[in-house]
């Protein structure tokens, strides 16, 4: 089946978010808010009163990174230390805990660091190709409303891109 | 005078032309600066050789001075590493605007100060061959590295930092490298459609940026903190006389904060008359950072006085002879040297009049990092001088090969900041936009009459435009 992208860029957020309140009150049978992707030059700070709370799972990937930092941390320094028999201690703790804190926190970060950077590439869906209606106007200081429809309402949303002085239509076929 | 932190009214496609404008062709005084640090770098590769050559004997290193300029030099590149990142992440936290123009040259700063420093205990080893036992894996005599050594932990906590203010350096430039990518041709074109990692900027794309910039703040904020504390354990966990002090982590902290702002200072108004960046490097964004220079300064004041307060009161005779050694020794020139210029000095940045002079701002920022540079090595040094053993008291001055390779840090550093700000966005551009969309939309006229006009100021600027993104 064929599935239709358009996308239309505006001038400012605010034809654009009209755009997708209509979008939103079902004023097309058949397109809902879920199928719109907004682009911009930057992150509008009301942009999920108008797309809705779509979250993000990067904060689980760093609560995983940090704990298990700490656990990698610890147990590699405590594995290390246990070799004792190699390395006499000397009648101090073979696992001395002060100093491996010092060092198991510094694991923390650098997991949790690094689990974040790979929860934000999966998330964002970074390192794919860019769509084919990608607008280099979009980095300039257009808002891009990208919608995947079915054909039946292409007509419908260029009308309601045209009702909010859309400055140009673009679309995609894709099989 | 300009009074307020930015134009809201700059046109958003200006912004992009303004900043892809300063990473293009270099002019002449671009390559003169490129060939001085690159001299500069040589005079330090060749002291290096010749150390190398023929040992640690022409450094002047020697018992009881095993430590000089070396590690004071990389205790004050770590220190100029921790403005950058740290602030931009506190500053970012507590949603503080007028870092978005400053802050990107800013962290590239830190990763590079790091770059730098991380140099300096190499070359303090003499057997560089031998760098890599700080790393801890299991050698043929079954043996890992000493876990209690801060001086271990310097090595875990430099690479974490290095690593992490990287990232977020990079995370940060993530959306500006893909408007490069759309605006560059040839080799710098592949460059940015790699390094833009695909970025689009769809709201999926936004939503899970602002949630990893948060995060990355978040972490770093502790991590640079702790940093400059293990750094300090260096010698608080020494029992040297001078080194063996509770308060010295703060100390260094605030220490590493002073002469990092300093250093955002010089290259703020370096950035600004180079790239002509008027418009985005504000004198009220040169008067904020001076704000908070001077703020941090007389923290830095105050730990000093209570280093000297704590050791004077603290009975110990070592410690108090070492101390007074320091006011009146043969380092005493230096010593009253970065008194002056860390705790006088910086009264110049509370002057409203000197705070919008670029010059004058200019040259303060240089003193109060020769102020800085000296605080770490009149910490290094005198202490080493006058220690336990009065047999073994002794003035050492560094020699050339010491100084050449403290002199060649320095061009490192600028080498690689002069390619930074030609390969990559001195100015963050999307941020920048975002400074002007809220100013634009979010100040009342009257808020911004109270906040951004000042009750001398005659004449009203035009009043900000409601339109919105192009004006």
């Amino acid at each position: 089946m064929k599935r239709y992208y358009v996308m239309g860029l505006f001038s400012n957020f605010e034809e654009a978010f009209a755009t997708i309140s209509e979008i939103r009150s079902h004023a097309i049978q058949g397109v809902s808010v879920d199928d719109v992707t907004l682009k911009s030059p930057i992150e509008h700070p009301e942009i999920e009163e108008i797309l809705g709370d779509r979250g993000s799972p990067v904060p689980k990937f760093s609560l995983f990174g940090a704990i298990f930092g700490i656990c990698f941390g610890f147990l590699f320094l405590a594995s290390a230390q246990a070799t004792f028999l190699v390395q006499p201690a000397g009648g101090k703790a073979v696992i001395p805990l002060p100093s491996n804190i010092v060092l198991t926190y510094e694991m923390l970060i650098l997991f949790g660091v690094i689990s974040t950077l790979i929860g934000f590439m999966i998330s964002a869906r970074l390192m794919t190709k860019r769509h084919p209606l990608y607008s280099e106007k979009v980095s300039v200081d257009q808002i891009g409303v990208m919608l995947e429809l079915d054909e039946k309402n292409v007509d419908s949303i260029k009308d309601l891109f045209k009702k909010h002085k859309v400055l140009e239509i673009r679309e995609e076929v894709s099989q | 005078m300009q009074t307020k932190d930015i134009n809201e009214n700059i046109a958003w496609a200006k912004i992009n032309e303004d900043v892809l404008r300063s990473m293009e062709n270099p002019r002449k005084g671009y390559w003169i600066a490129v060939a001085a640090c690159i001299a500069m770098v040589m005079c330090a590769v060749l002291a290096e050789i010749y150390q190398y050559q023929v040992g640690m004997g022409p450094s002047n290193l020697n018992w009881p001075h095993m430590w000089d300029l070396y590690i004071a030099t990389f205790v004050f590149w770590i220190g100029m590493s921790h403005s950058g990142t740290l602030l931009s992440a506190i500053l970012h936290i507590i949603q503080a605007d007028w870092r978005k123009p400053i802050y990107r040259f800013a962290e590239a700063m830190t990763t590079f100060s790091l770059m730098t420093a991380g140099l300096f205990p190499i070359i303090h080893l003499g057997r560089v061959w031998n760098m890599y036992w700080v790393l801890p894996y299991v050698s043929d005599r079954g043996i890992w590295p000493n876990f209690r050594s801060p001086l271990i932990w310097d090595a875990f906590a430099i690479t974490t930092y290095l690593t992490s203010s990287a990232l977020f350096l990079f995370i940060g430039m993530i959306p500006d490298l893909a408007i490069c990518r759309d605006n560059a041709r040839g080799w710098r074109q592949k460059l940015y459609t790699v390094l833009s990692l695909g970025w689009q900027g769809d709201d999926r794309q936004w939503r899970n940026f602002r949630k990893i910039y948060l995060l990355m703040a978040c972490f770093l904020i502790p991590l640079a903190v702790s940093v400059h504390s293990i750094v300090s354990a260096d010698f608080a966990m020494s029992i040297m006389p001078g080194w063996h002090i509770t308060s010295f982590p703060p100390y260094f902290v605030a220490g590493a904060l002073y002469s990092g702002c300093a250093a955002i200072i010089t290259l703020f108004i370096i950035l600004r008359y180079f790239f002509r960046f008027d418009e985005y490097m504000t004198i009220p964004i040169l008067e904020k950072t001076c704000k908070l220079t001077f703020a941090i300064a007389m923290v830095w004041s105050y730990l000093t006085l209570i280093e000297f307060a704590s050791v004077w009161y603290g009975h110990d005779m070592v410690a108090k002879e070492s101390l007074l050694s320091r006011f009146t020794g043969p380092y005493a020139p230096f010593f009253w040297l970065m008194l002056f210029c860390g705790i006088v000095a910086p009264f110049a940045l509370a002057i409203e009049k000197f705070r919008r002079h670029l010059p004058t701002m200019f040259v303060v920022s240089l003193v109060l990092n020769l102020g800085m540079w000296l605080e770490r090595w009149m910490i290094v040094t005198p202490t080493l001088a006058t220690s336990y053993h009065p047999f073994a008291f002794d003035t050492m001055w560094p020699s050339m090969v010491q100084w050449a390779i403290v002199f060649g840090s320095f061009g490192w550093f600028g080498l690689l900041f002069l390619i930074f700000v030609k390969v990559f966005p001195s100015v963050s551009m999307y941020e920048v936009k975002e400074m002007v969309f809220h100013r634009r939309h979010y100040h009342s006229a009257d808020l911004a009459t109270k906040f951004h006009r000042r009750a001398s100021d005659r004449e009203e600027d035009g009043e900000p435009s409601t339109e919105g993104a192009k004006s």
